[in-house]
């Protein structure tokens, strides 16, 4: 069997693709939340509710209306999104003149509170979800089997990323973001509306997480727990990428499942700790992030 | 204290023609201060006005009351007959109002031409992008640049052409020429002057009389949150004491 530094190359891009699919997800999550953050100022952390949300509207969609993964993929979002923005229309507007922190709790609140009324209808053990027919089975790489169904992911996540990369960085409604993340008032004063924009925003980076739960549904099942297990490493993932940078949520999600995945390759009992490690050295060496800038 | 000048829809006085921009009884706020006490003033189409006064007399308020950008407003600020007063910011600037503010606000994150952009068009008659790249030509050769980068005076220019272009028929600058070296206090009186040729209405911040003198047909006087003198530009050096009274110069 073909070895890389001791390792047998099948477990080594076995745990690879683990870290992949991982990053897949930190970077739609953390993608959601620098948007969201750039824009809004708030930290979100409903932001895991919401991606367990779209898992459930996936879950309920199959089960209640016999619409498959395709469909959900399309309307999970959506919701995700509508619910988000009605949340955004409802309660986050009044905080916008406050301090950061009024914002968190209101949005950990929303968490626990979304979070303990579908554990208390569902349960904490996760529910099944099928991959779908068109990507189940895997192929042959000749180094190692792929699941087709984690090539869409990765595949999907990467369109997704650098598609919202394009529309704000390389775009005329993007350059209205831009600008309104410096100064709302003035943006506003040009005539676009401002406040119409901030909902939008929300709504979109919600929808992003809805997106990664349809996603996840059918690798780590549904369950009321899956967006809290998750959202502390993806809060992690924005730190050291720089709160509010677009470019750093991407390129850390997906670099930092990697090092999680390679972590557990070659020394296991780090795995679920590297990234707080990393975290750690890139607060003390560049706090902004590293691809963040100081605001 | 002398008594503030009222004019509402009627003539004014020394343009003699029914205002673009009528201001009555403008009171504003910033939080629990209160800064404007009935500003009232107007601006015939075509006209190029300037607000002088002191720091703090309420001027660059006046233009961000104008613009809906101040949250407690009370009064009246009718324009081209319609009355703005509980308008949004964004529904002012669609009616034909733009503003180019003290501190410029270029935007870091755009490059100079995504800057220039930015607003969207709001009328007929804007200049287009090689018009402004004709007005100031340097903004021409930086576009790729970003907005900050820019010297102060470049980015005067970006803030002014980036206006233009949104054909709105009343442009609100404030202070456009502080902090900047003579000649391109220069190239920005030419501007003024021209865009004034084409037909734009401006109001115009300054503290710097003798420039606002150059380009300018009337001058309201600000103090303590009040118009209290109007004096054409005609009868401005026979009444250089009392301006010089008003702005303690």
């Amino acid at each position: 069997m073909t070895e890389i530094f001791g390792v047998p190359t099948q477990a080594l891009f076995g745990q690879l693709l683990i870290g992949l699919i991982n990053g897949s997800f930190y970077a739609l999550l953390s993608l959601g939340l620098a948007v969201i953050f750039g824009l809004l100022n708030i930290i979100n952390f409903t932001h895991g509710a919401q991606y367990m949300l779209g898992a459930f509207f996936a879950y309920f969609l199959l089960n209640k209306a016999g619409l498959g993964y395709w469909w959900s993929l399309a309307i999970a979002p959506l919701a995700s999104g509508a619910f988000g923005m009605l949340i955004e229309r409802t309660m986050l507007k009044q905080l916008y003149k406050l301090d950061h922190l009024y914002g968190l709790l209101l949005t950990f609140g929303l968490a626990l509170i979304i979070q303990g009324l579908f554990r208390n209808e569902y349960g904490s053990s996760g529910l099944p979800y099928p991959i779908p027919e068109e990507l189940s089975g895997a192929r042959n790489l000749g180094f190692m089997f792929l699941p087709n169904y984690r090539a869409w992911v990765i595949f999907a996540s990467l369109v997704v990323c650098v598609g919202t990369w394009f529309v704000i960085e390389r775009t005329k409604l993007g350059s209205y973001l831009r600008a309104a993340t410096e100064n709302p008032a003035l943006v506003q004063a040009f005539g676009i509306n401002v406040p119409r924009m901030i909902t939008l925003t929300y709504g979109f980076g919600v929808g992003l997480a809805g997106l990664a739960g349809v996603m996840a549904a059918p690798i780590y099942q549904v369950s009321p727990q899956m967006g809290a297990d998750l959202i502390i490493v993806v809060f992690a993932v924005v730190v050291i990428g720089g709160m509010g940078s677009i470019m750093g949520s991407i390129v850390t999600g997906f670099a930092l499942g990697l090092v999680e995945g390679l972590t557990k390759v070659f020394y296991p009992e780090a795995s679920n700790t590297v990234i707080f490690i990393i975290m750690a050295i890139v607060l003390m060496i560049k706090p902004a992030g590293l691809f963040g800038t100081q605001r | 204290m002398p008594e503030a000048v009222r004019i509402v829809d009627e003539p004014i006085a020394g343009a003699g023609t029914v205002p673009l921009l009528a201001v009555s009884g403008l009171n504003a706020w910033y939080g629990e201060s209160h800064i404007l006490h009935g500003v009232d003033f107007g601006i015939a189409e075509g006209e190029v006005v300037t607000l002088l006064g002191r720091n703090g007399a309420g001027k660059t308020t006046t233009l961000k009351s104008i613009m809906g950008m101040v949250e407690r407003r009370q009064g009246s600020i009718r324009f081209a007959g319609t009355e703005t007063i509980g308008l949004p910011s964004n529904r002012i600037a669609r009616s034909g109002i733009a503003f180019c503010p003290e501190e410029r606000g270029i935007f870091a994150s755009l490059n100079v031409k995504e800057n220039l952009l930015l607003p969207p068009q709001v009328g007929p008659g804007g200049l287009s992008v090689d018009q402004v790249f004709e007005l100031f030509p340097n903004l021409k050769e930086r576009q790729a640049s970003q907005g900050t980068k820019l010297s102060g005076g470049e980015q005067q220019m970006l803030a002014i052409g980036r206006i233009l272009r949104t054909g709105a028929r009343l442009l609100l600058l404030d202070e456009p020429t502080e902090g900047l070296a003579p000649v391109i206090v220069q190239q920005i009186r030419r501007t003024i002057e021209r865009i004034k040729a084409q037909g734009f209405t401006i109001l115009l911040v300054e503290q710097n009389f003798r420039f606002a003198a150059t380009v300018a047909d009337r001058h309201y006087v600000m103090e303590n949150g009040r118009v209290v003198d109007m004096i054409p530009n005609a009868e401005l050096e026979s009444n250089l004491q009392k301006v010089h009274d008003y702005l303690g110069v």
